[in-house]
């Protein structure tokens, strides 16, 4: 919880890591890769601000100790969402995996939620793996990588029929979000890394889950922009939005920003700090203590109140993940009781 | 800025100095025509080109150029692209016998300086390589990016006008010709070109990117997907600027 100028803001920081890329962990042969990989996230981290900037060796391996001061003591977090990223090839225990991530879990049920994954082309093997995944960690979110290259392929689509098999199972397993990631440049990617239609098609076909794009397809930010203002279920993830330009370039940040209030809203934006490559606690002080710069160049963006801030840091995401949030940290006249007063309301108008 | 350039002389007369330095300017000047198609600037003035030099001897000057970029897995398909890009304008530069253009610090380094110094046939040279088919589809990536070049250069000249009050009814009727001179009119039209619409001073101002003209009445959602386009393009940018930035100290 954050508070400021006398307002309460719950926080869910829903796309955040707990990897392993220490040199210890690298697959012999491999090791060029491995280190590159780590070495181009932390080039990331130099987008924050400096007094926030880690060791290479601190970044390669942080503790459990440090995410939960970094998280919840000094980072005003309340629960994060832990998301995997395999990288198998490189990284002989992983880079990030869904037990990795349950350490955490299994040590603070209360702090965090977890996501699993799976990719399509491992085929049934891979379907086994993630199905055994779902019952043990009982996730209700999964982050898929879409871009990644496996084996000759160079990446898939959700709209591929073998991942239509994958979602068709997720949602009848219990899973509500699918994270994708569709952001910048750190994998070999082909012309469709960022293409965002697959998404568009999936979230028409399988309305009983969300699609929070990760990084907002950046670099194709107004592809993903002119998508998820036609899908209800489509949700911006802020992750690297956030990190990469509030501190860094506060003027292009503002105009992404303004362009995702007015494509998407703010009903449909989640804050992900994308911890470790950046800390939340400068990024949700920034984002509370946000506006536009002086100047015509965002006269015509939707403006951004602290309803919306509440939305975006906590609110938005607590709904997506069923987290409960206390009442003083609701919206004013927004309790769960007025929440359900309205969907009644929607129903009956739809009914008659 | 911060550029390594250094004028190597083989030999010690003047005259060879003075024609090394003379093409070494010439190399750096035709880099600049070199794009990154997915932030439609020139690789010069994005700090890409990490060393130019040129080898004098006898009637021989060949020409060393190094590129690099803000990240060790940049998309290979766009790092191939400046590459062989750089690799045919320093080729034909004046005064240059022969060029060896290379990408360093990257993880697709060595399959990409093989592919691009065997010229012949480069894609098929590419296969089997981690960079694999990617390069295949190198036109089509690039003619991708031009039209989003097209929408964002669209937002920077429009809006202005905009700005300045013209209501969406004269921008619908304007020509290229009626908008004022600048360097963003100049790469809106290469660009156009680029993509095979009709670009004189009488053709209209906004079309869209199959050269379509946009009337009035789309061309307020036309405009607001310029400035989306254009907004990515700056947020990308900015982006690997800073990459950039921490990995090189520059």
């Amino acid at each position: 919880m954050y508070e400021k100028d006398g307002e309460k803001y719950f926080v869910v920081d829903s796309h955040m890591h707990y990897w392993d890329a220490s040199p210890e962990n690298w697959v012999p042969g491999a090791e060029q890769y491995a280190k590159g990989w780590i070495e181009c996230f932390h080039a990331y981290q130099s987008l924050g601000p400096a007094e926030t900037h880690w060791s290479i060796e601190h970044f390669q391996k942080y503790s459990e100790e440090d995410t939960m001061k970094d998280l919840f003591t000094d980072g005003h977090v309340d629960v994060a969402i832990a998301q995997p990223t395999y990288l198998r090839e490189w990284y002989t225990e992983g880079f990030n995996t869904t037990e990795r991530n349950g350490e955490l879990l299994r040590k603070h049920p209360d702090k965090f939620r977890l996501n699993t994954r799976f990719d399509p082309r491992d085929g049934d093997a891979g379907m086994r793996e993630f199905e055994r995944n779902v019952e043990e960690w009982k996730p209700i979110g999964a982050k898929l990588y879409t871009a990644e290259w496996n084996g000759d392929s160079r990446g898939y689509k959700l709209s591929d029929p073998e991942c239509y098999r994958f979602l068709e199972r997720a949602q009848e397993l219990g899973i509500k979000n699918i994270h994708i990631h569709k952001g910048p440049t750190i994998w070999p990617l082909d012309k469709d890394a960022f293409d965002v239609a697959d998404v568009d098609k999936a979230a028409t076909d399988f309305q009983g889950l969300n699609f929070i794009v990760e990084h907002v397809g950046l670099p194709r930010i107004e592809d993903f922009c002119f998508m998820a203002t036609q899908e209800p279920n489509v949700y911006a993830g802020l992750s690297v939005v956030l990190g990469g330009l509030m501190h860094a370039r506060p003027r292009f940040f503002a105009k992404v920003m303004g362009e995702l209030l007015f494509w998407v809203g703010e009903d449909k934006m989640t804050f992900g700090s994308d911890y470790a490559i950046w800390e939340p606690k400068w990024q949700v002080e920034g984002l509370v203590d946000w506006d536009y710069p002086e100047g015509h160049d965002y006269d015509d963006y939707p403006r951004l109140g602290v309803e919306g801030k509440k939305k975006i840091l906590g609110l938005n995401a607590a709904r997506l993940y069923d987290i409960p949030v206390p009442a003083e940290l609701q919206l004013r006249g927004d309790s769960p009781a007025a929440q359900d007063d309205a969907e009644l309301v929607e129903r009956e108008v739809a009914q008659a | 800025m911060t550029v390594l350039s250094d004028t190597r002389v083989l030999g010690s007369n003047a005259e060879a100095a003075a024609a090394s330095t003379g093409t070494t300017a010439r190399v750096w000047e035709a880099l600049r025509s070199v794009r990154d198609p997915e932030l439609d600037a020139d690789v010069v003035s994005l700090d890409f080109v990490a060393s130019v030099s040129v080898d004098v001897s006898g009637d021989s000057a060949v020409a060393h150029v190094a590129l690099r970029l803000p990240t060790y897995f940049c998309a290979p398909n766009f790092a191939f692209l400046m590459v062989a890009d750089a690799h045919d304008v320093v080729s034909a530069a004046e005064g240059v016998s022969r060029a060896d253009v290379v990408l360093i610090d990257h993880f697709a380094s060595d399959a990409i300086n093989a592919g691009v110094a065997a010229r012949a046939g480069f894609v098929t040279s590419m296969a089997g390589t981690e960079v694999g088919e990617a390069v295949a589809e190198l036109d089509e990536l690039r003619r991708t990016f031009t039209e989003r070049a097209l929408m964002a250069g669209t937002d920077l000249v429009v809006r202005p006008l905009m700005r300045e009050g013209a209501t969406p009814e004269q921008v619908a009727a304007m020509a290229l010709g009626d908008a004022p001179a600048s360097a963003d009119l100049d790469r809106l039209r290469r660009r156009r070109l680029e993509l095979g619409i009709p670009s004189s001073d009488a053709d209209p101002l906004v079309v869209d990117p199959s050269g379509r003209t946009v009337g009035v009445e789309a061309l307020p959602l036309h405009l607001r997907k310029a400035r989306s386009y254009q907004v990515g393009v700056d947020a990308n940018t900015s982006i690997c600027r800073g990459q950039l930035a921490a990995r090189y100290g520059v």
